[in-house]
């Protein structure tokens, strides 16, 4: 008896719990119902249906172009890290030679320095080389911010978990050492593919730091920036605000609630550098 | 999760165990691509990053002075620096206590086999993946002074409006409210897994010995959930002294610059005030305390970890 009791109660802490978390998504989605000069609180439930404010800021926010932005820089940058990054991580794991453990430190140790201390000069740079408002830096600058972890993530993975006579016997059957990474070695790495996929499409479609930086004309500016400019021009009309907050989200949280188990898997295991 | 803090210990070369240096060629060719990418975009930076710290750079001109320690001697005697300090060290330190107590009851709750559990996980970690600059504008709407969810919930209680994001004795702590809200997920995951490698042969020997809940949690849950612990409390650390894009769209670093991070300082130097010099010395700074602080805690809970 006093097990069930236990249980109820839980239960009801759950649901507080839940609620409670729920609450920001809620006022997000009655903010965004409501037309301009609709004061009613924002905790009730507009008595009209109308998208008003989705149009006007799917329009006035750029958010098509800054969707595809997003996608291009996004899937541009994993694809680069999946493959810069396995390609390092392969030598490194199985070639236990002096250099190849100074590479493996200087690839750690890079981990640890926090990114946002470079960006004064690594703009400069930017500016320099005349690929400031291009998609190209969003997508570099992003490859070597993730690399680190890719390297750590594929070298450790490629150790672990990838047998060696594989490989000896493509050897000795004659394959070029190119040839057993991408025809044996590869293929075998889809879990991790996985993860830094995940990893780079969560972190890279949400960055705002360097895109704020890199991405300030309009025909390429991501999904953030574009958020954050809208922001800038109406502030007070939260409706619109919240209407395009929302479409914004959208695409990550629908991924989410479909691939779950991935997405929570995949940023565990890049959980270690945060 | 032990065994991830294992793995990371073997692939990190922290493990004592000696690995055999080989004669082979180091394929070093193959991560020369890499090596090119990261020198370019972070190394080369960073070094740049301390010598501009130096100079009186305005961040467009062609010309500047080399200014020796000024920057610095400016630094630590303007008062700025310090709040941006103190917010740095609250959004780090604040939200890592949160963070972890919040998501360690969370991972204790759900750990039950009760209704609803997998829900209230999703509904928990769904924000980790949304960006942090559109968590901080729906959070916006809920703490605007004129019609926000907040003042709207006090004038229904007879309560008089409060301008939470305008005051700069709140703001900060709602900033940490925020991110804490935002990233707990992280934590119970990592918490929930940590609680599973637990084995129940701990708790029944406990049982017959009569031990309280609270007993059991002390001696065994605690001891075993150290290395998520370790986890956790440095990646929160990281990601609180990093902190931008909420700050952005909740307060702006303001009002003044009550509300500055580090990294809205540095953006807001650079970008408004022309002080690309300045800007560098306080990313100098940040990273000083960035790496101290992690190294601290990394040393201090493998230390526990190993005591336990």
């Amino acid at each position: 008896m006093l097990k069930s009791k236990k249980k109820v109660l839980l239960t009801f802490l759950a649901l507080i719990v839940a609620a409670m978390h729920v609450i920001p998504f809620y006022i997000l989605i009655t903010t965004s119902l409501k037309v301009r000069g609709d004061f009613s609180s924002r905790w009730a439930i507009p008595e009209y249906f109308t998208l008003e404010n989705f149009t006007i800021a799917w329009r006035e926010a750029n958010l098509g172009p800054a969707f595809v932005n997003s996608t291009i820089i996004t899937f541009s940058a994993a694809v680069l890290l999946i493959f810069v990054g396995s390609l390092a991580a392969y030598p490194l794991a199985r070639r236990n030679t002096k250099l190849n453990k100074a590479a493996m430190m200087f690839f750690i140790a890079i981990m640890v320095v926090p990114p946002l201390t470079a960006l004064v000069p690594l703009y400069q740079l930017v500016v320099d080389i005349g690929m400031l408002n291009t998609r190209t830096i969003a997508v570099l600058n992003n490859v070597a911010a993730f690399l680190p972890l890719t390297v750590f993530l594929y070298s450790g993975f490629i150790r672990s978990t990838i047998p060696k006579e594989l490989e000896e016997a493509a050897k000795i059957d004659g394959a070029s050492t190119i040839g057993i990474f991408f025809k044996i070695v590869f293929p075998l790495l889809k879990p991790v593919t996985a993860s830094v996929l995940i990893i780079a499409c969560v972190f890279i479609w949400n960055d705002y730091q360097f895109a704020i930086f890199f991405l300030q004309s309009s025909d390429v500016q991501t999904l953030t920036v574009a958020m954050a400019s809208f922001f800038g021009e109406n502030q007070n009309n939260l409706g619109l605000v919240g209407a395009a907050a929302f479409m914004a989200m959208i695409p990550m949280a629908v991924l989410f609630l479909f691939l779950q188990k991935y997405f929570i898997a995949g940023l565990s295991s890049g959980a270690v550098k945060g | 999760m032990s065994e991830l803090v294992g793995k990371l210990k073997a692939k990190t070369g922290f493990s004592r165990r000696k690995q055999k240096v080989s004669k082979e060629s180091s394929l070093w060719w193959m991560y020369i691509p890499a090596v090119l990418f990261v020198t370019i975009f972070i190394v080369y930076p960073f070094m740049d990053g301390v010598r501009i710290s130096f100079t009186d750079w305005n961040g467009f001109s062609q010309s500047f002075n080399f200014i020796g320690l000024e920057q610095y001697t400016r630094m630590f005697n303007d008062p700025t620096t310090w709040t941006v300090i103190r917010n740095t060290l609250l959004y780090g330190i604040g939200s890592t206590l949160l963070q972890n107590g919040l998501g360690l009851l969370y991972a204790i709750l759900l750990n039950n086999s009760i209704k609803f559990r997998s829900v209230t996980r999703t509904i928990v970690y769904l924000p980790v993946i949304i960006s942090p600059l559109i968590m901080g504008y729906i959070f916006y709407l809920f703490f605007a002074f004129q019609n926000g969810a907040l003042n709207d919930a006090l004038l229904f209680f007879g309560f008089d409006p409060v301008n939470a994001l305008g005051n700069a004795d709140i703001n900060p702590y709602i900033i940490v409210l925020v991110n804490t809200y935002q990233f707990v997920g992280i934590a119970m995951i990592i918490y929930l897994a940590g609680l599973q490698g637990i084995s129940k042969d701990f708790y029944e020997a406990a049982d017959i010995d009569g031990a309280s809940a609270f007993q059991k949690f002390k001696k065994i849950t605690m001891p075993m959930l150290a290395p998520s612990i370790t986890i956790n409390v440095v990646i929160n650390i990281i990601g609180g002294l990093k902190l931008f894009d909420v700050i952005v769209a909740l307060t702006g670093g303001g009002p003044g610059n009550a509300s500055q991070s580090s990294s809205t300082f540095m953006y807001d130097l650079y970008f408004s005030r022309q002080d690309a010099g300045y800007a560098a010395t306080q990313g100098v700074l940040i990273a000083f305390i960035i790496l101290v602080l992690s190294m601290l805690a990394l040393w201090y809970f493998k230390r526990k970890e190993i005591e336990a």
